[in-house]
């Protein structure tokens, strides 16, 4: 084996030491072409580009960028659509913030725990010879109403749904405060309106007259009616389910 | 010595001129670059058990780039070209491998 092996060696020096000649030349250049080769590939291949590309291969990655554009192009269209739900889903949470307190507002004016200001009528009634009966008063409330007074306040009171009147010692109870004369009566709708049901004959103005009183009325194109109603929470009452389809 | 020398002077003119692979020679290059490694370490082994012969060593390299570029080219109207290539640098491969066995045996004895 080593016999060989030896022999193998001395044929290497031995060739490594040949002359020159025209077989060996023939080789020479062929290994030549060899060496160049693989540098020039070598080169090529460490500068890869899509210019060294096959077509098949061009193929493929026109594929895969193609692929990818559509999946970015759909994921775009899900975005913006997603911005634009959120966009609009806002704008209406926006409208109907605005439409609650704009509701908040008016039913604060209506159960009398908002201040109020408008046109509207000043009933100052004094200068008793008899006790004004709360009824009489009364019926001037609802005179008030009937004519389209939207806010009314008598004395230090706001008048609500719920007030109710008395005679009380030295004046008037009203939701459980002593109003006393003079008494004071402010309400807010249309001025010529409302003085117009308070004066019909035979109405509250008459009436008041008739028991002595001396009843003032002006109209007003501004007044401010400050006085609130405390605001207690139903203690049985409960809002009733509402519909789908109901307002 | 020659041989050799031509090895060098190849590798080194490669290094000087960086040439560019024109477009249509770029899939048969590589393919023909290890048949004619395949070559040579056949032609080498050939050498140290004392049967190299100029002209085989000459046919069998030239006919070796050939038929590599024949086979890519084949597989290439195919539509299998990625496929073929491999599977002759696979084969070409496996022949270095056994050359360069055959080879070491000879030098380290081993």
């Amino acid at each position: 084996m080593s016999d060989i092996d030896d022999q193998g060696r001395i044929r290497l020096v031995r060739a490594l030491r040949a002359r020159p000649s025209r077989a060996q030349s023939v080789v020479g250049l062929l290994l030549a072409a060899l060496g160049f080769a693989v540098v020039t590939q070598v080169h090529s291949a460490q500068s890869t580009g899509l210019g060294e590309l096959r077509q098949a291969d061009l193929v493929r990655v026109l594929d895969g960028v193609s692929a990818r554009s559509a999946r970015l192009q759909s994921e775009l269209k899900s975005l913006e659509q997603t911005r634009a739900r959120l966009g609009s889903g806002s704008g209406q949470q926006q409208a109907a913030l605005a439409e609650s307190r704009a509701r908040v507002r008016t039913l604060g004016i209506l159960a009398g725990t908002l201040p109020a200001t408008g046109p509207g009528i000043q009933l100052q009634i004094s200068g008793l010879s008899s006790p004004v009966r709360s009824t009489v008063l009364l019926d001037a409330l609802e005179e008030l109403r009937d004519a389209g007074a939207e806010v009314i306040q008598i004395g230090p009171v706001r008048v609500v749904a719920s007030t109710w009147l008395r005679d009380g010692d030295g004046g008037i109870v009203v939701d459980g405060t002593l109003v006393a004369p003079p008494y004071v009566v402010l309400a807010i709708g249309d001025p010529q309106t409302l003085a117009t049901a308070l004066g019909i004959p035979g109405g509250v103005l008459d009436v008041l007259t008739q028991q002595g009183a001396h009843a003032v009325l002006a109209q007003r194109s501004e007044l401010t009616i400050s006085a609130l109603h405390p605001l207690s929470a139903p203690q049985y009452a409960r809002p009733a389910p509402t519909s789908a389809g109901a307002p | 010595m020659i041989a050799a020398l031509g090895l060098v002077v190849g590798i080194v003119l490669g290094l000087l001129l960086e040439p560019t692979v024109p477009v249509w020679m770029a899939p048969y290059l590589p393919i023909a670059v290890v048949a004619a490694l395949d070559a040579v370490f056949g032609g080498l082994r050939a050498l140290l058990d004392g049967i190299f012969d100029d002209k085989v060593f000459v046919v069998s390299f030239v006919a070796n780039v050939l038929v590599a570029a024949l086979i890519v080219l084949i597989g290439d109207q195919l539509g299998v070209g990625a496929q073929l290539s491999t599977a002759v640098v696979v084969v070409l491969g496996i022949r270095i491998f056994a050359n360069a066995a055959a080879i070491r045996r000879h030098l380290f004895k081993a």
